[in-house]
């Protein structure tokens, strides 16, 4: 059995114990959707940032870099950001004045049904494209690095599919978050080994790495380059590539706020005040991963190079190819397996937040008018939920098979999150005036104009058939969400939801009739 | 203890088997079944297992405690500590936003606009653009740094109006 395979294997049967663990803890609504709600700060910080640093960043990223440089590496810059705009903006009103999902916020003074049902149509499309596109990833990774073990792509899609199933089924938000938490650890370890491996191949000599930085040889068809890599524009290039950079800034920076399974990681922890402490914790976390990148990218570009990662597998197996290059097989392996456990844990926590979207917001509030039949109901609702959407998830990745272009489906995640979401979460928390109508639209806008933006733009129609020239449509997309609904809003009146604003403003702001942790 | 509060321990002893946790879920502790000779063979009407969730409690049915609204909240809206705190957050959450999105967007411009510029070696073969890049992470981190601080005073401040709501009432 190869190394590798063995690595996964542990990791499975760590993940798979404390789904056991957490499955007898996960008893009730607010235990199985919340972790009752009793998550500590740095154990819900080291999640987020679980949840947040997917196999687009760790494999993705490091990708970039190694093969375009410094203009992957404001990717980087941009996902430490956004966490501004969740610590100041979302995270605290939210926890204070939701209970499970980001419309529980949304609802409490607008009409509930309408907008439930848009918000959770929102929250799913984010969710299923976002778990599509780590899907296909993980199916061509695991049997990239599983080569010679007999596992194909299907094997491994399915594989993928049943523990994430397995985990959120059975484990709920508890097990998710651990699950979250272990991967954190594995792969902030895993980094930082790598970065002090990396410096140790230039004798600990930062000016000899950045030298060699500046002088990146590679063979573009079939001709030698060399290249400055940190020189910026070697992928946003002239006449869109400035705007397209801008674009991707805003929906990193506001796109974070409104990613649905960042925003439930807030409702498991006790109060506001120690989910401001989780961001900060987060942040600590994903800003030294993020400047590790640099290490990453820039170390598979000049002690690997682009040459020997295109003819062994592509772009996005850079990082474990640097591990390869700098420690042997044994790391490699390691690496692989820290590859698997984020795309696992990732998976996992997309998959819950959509089966408590639809569970809690479409079948019990818009569907049953808010009421639960039976003791119970919303949670089995969501577990069969759980099942459904790991089962569709399985479904498309093996249609659109190993060779599918997914990158921009990530891209499409973000937009929405950023055009939908943020929109009508920052109006319905600040302006007394917002009201259904407004929210309804623009979720509705910001969720069209992404998708038919992306539709049309290079990353789908190829650089020469795109009607629409930029890879990122959050400089088009975002104002529209804002626009329709300010538009919506001003042409209605609803004095009802102005009337209630009160009550959010003093609830978002004092914690006052939160949702308590509950013993367990 | 207030009113409420003493009506609820009444409800909740008569009607042991009616209460149930806050998300409708059964109670931990189910009352055990009496022994055979001794129990009473009326019909239970109202255990757990036939009565809706509180959410869906008829307003008739409704403890004193679910039925209390939890402030008046346009009157807390109104209280001049509610609103001081309200404005010193606004003033210092926008400030700061304001800040980071200038601070942010600053980099994306330049490097787009002016790529030769910010490709000026600094310090040894490091540009300005790679060092621009970097200090975004501090700027995040120290900005997150002062907002913990700062709100550690919002905290203390809404803890005040919540005090004062309780006098208000009574000491409820």
């Amino acid at each position: 059995m190869s190394t590798p395979l063995l690595m996964f294997l542990l990791f499975i049967a760590v993940t798979l114990a404390i789904t056991y663990w957490a499955s007898g803890r996960s008893k009730g609504a607010s235990a199985y959707f919340a972790a009752s709600r009793r998550v500590t700060g740095w154990q819900n910080g080291i999640a987020v940032a679980g949840d947040y640093m997917s196999a687009a960043s760790f494999l993705g990223i490091a990708g970039l870099i190694a093969f375009q440089g410094y203009d992957g590496f404001m990717y980087s810059v941009g996902w430490l950001v956004a966490y501004l705009t969740v610590l100041f903006v979302v995270a605290e009103p939210l926890r204070n004045a939701g209970k499970y999902t980001m419309a529980d916020v949304l609802a409490y003074r607008l009409n509930p049904r309408p907008v439930r049902a848009m918000a959770a149509l929102s929250t799913l499309t984010v969710s299923t494209f976002y778990m599509i596109a780590q899907m296909v990833g993980a199916g061509a990774l695991v049997s990239l690095l599983l080569k010679g073990s007999g596992v194909t792509f299907h094997g491994a899609v399915v594989g993928v599919g049943v523990l994430m199933i397995v985990y959120v089924v059975f484990g709920g938000m508890l097990a998710t978050t651990w699950v979250q938490i272990v991967k954190a650890v594995l792969l902030m370890g895993g980094t930082i080994l790598l970065s002090v491996l990396v410096l140790a191949h230039f004798h600990f000599d930062l000016g000899a790495f950045f030298d060699a930085v500046t002088r990146v040889t590679y063979h573009d068809k079939g001709v030698e380059v060399t290249k400055n890599f940190l020189q910026p524009g070697l992928r946003y290039k002239p006449p869109y590539g400035a705007l397209d950079l801008i674009s991707l800034g805003l929906a990193l920076i506001l796109g974070t706020a409104g990613l649905p399974h960042i925003l439930v990681r807030f409702y498991t922890v006790p109060d506001a005040k120690t989910a401001r402490i989780s961001v900060v914790w987060a942040m600590v976390l994903i800003g030294g991963f993020y400047i590790m990148t640099t290490f990453l990218g820039f170390g598979a570009a000049t002690i690997v190079g682009r040459d020997f990662i295109d003819s062994h597998g592509g772009v996005n197996m850079s990082a474990p190819l640097l591990a390869q290059a700098v420690a042997g097989d044994v790391f490699f392996a390691f690496i692989s397996a820290v590859a698997f456990a984020t795309i696992l844990a990732v998976v996992a926590g997309l998959t819950i937040s959509a089966s408590t979207s639809f569970a809690h917001d479409f079948y019990t509030n818009v569907i049953h008018r808010g009421t639960e039949r039976s003791p119970g109901e919303e949670v089995r609702v969501a577990r069969i939920t759980a099942f459904v959407v790991g089962a569709i998830a399985i479904a498309i990745a093996i249609v659109l098979g190993p060779k599918a272009n997914v990158a921009f489906l990530v891209g499409l995640a973000f937009a929405v999150a950023a055009s939908a979401n943020l929109p009508v979460i920052v109006l319905s928390l600040f302006w007394r005036r917002f009201n259904t109508a407004g929210a309804v639209s623009g979720l509705a806008c910001g969720l069209v104009a992404s998708i038919v933006l992306i539709l049309l733009g290079p990353g789908v129609r190829g650089a020469e058939r795109a009607v629409f020239p930029l890879e990122n449509p959050g400089i088009l997309s975002i104002p529209i969400g804002f626009l329709g609904a300010v538009v919506a809003t001003l042409l209605t009146r609803e004095p009802a939801a102005e009337q209630r604003y009160n009550e959010l403003l003093v609830r978002a702001n004092t914690g006052l009739g939160a949702e308590r942790a509950v013993n367990g | 203890m207030g009113a409420a509060a003493r009506l609820r321990i009444v409800y909740t002893t008569v009607h042991r088997d009616r209460v149930m946790n806050r998300d409708g879920s059964p109670p931990d502790q189910v009352p055990s079944e009496p022994p055979e000779e001794e129990r009473d063979l009326t019909p239970v009407v109202g255990g757990w297992t036939d009565v809706a969730p509180l959410a869906a409690h008829p307003a008739h049915e409704r403890t004193a405690d679910e039925d209390a609204p939890l402030a008046d909240w346009d009157r807390v809206a109104a209280m001049p500590a509610f609103r001081r705190l309200i404005a010193r957050k606004v003033r210092f959450v926008s400030a700061a936003t304001v800040f980071y999105v200038v601070y942010y967007f600053a980099l994306p411009v330049s490097v787009g606009y002016f790529p030769r510029f910010m490709d000026r070696r600094v310090i040894g073969p490091v540009n300005l653009a790679y060092l621009f890049a970097l200090s975004q992470f501090f700027m995040a981190w120290l900005l997150a740094f002062v907002y913990v601080r700062v709100a550690a005073r919002f905290d203390g401040m809404s803890r005040e109006v919540l005090a004062e709501l309780d006098v208000q009432r009574g000491g409820r």
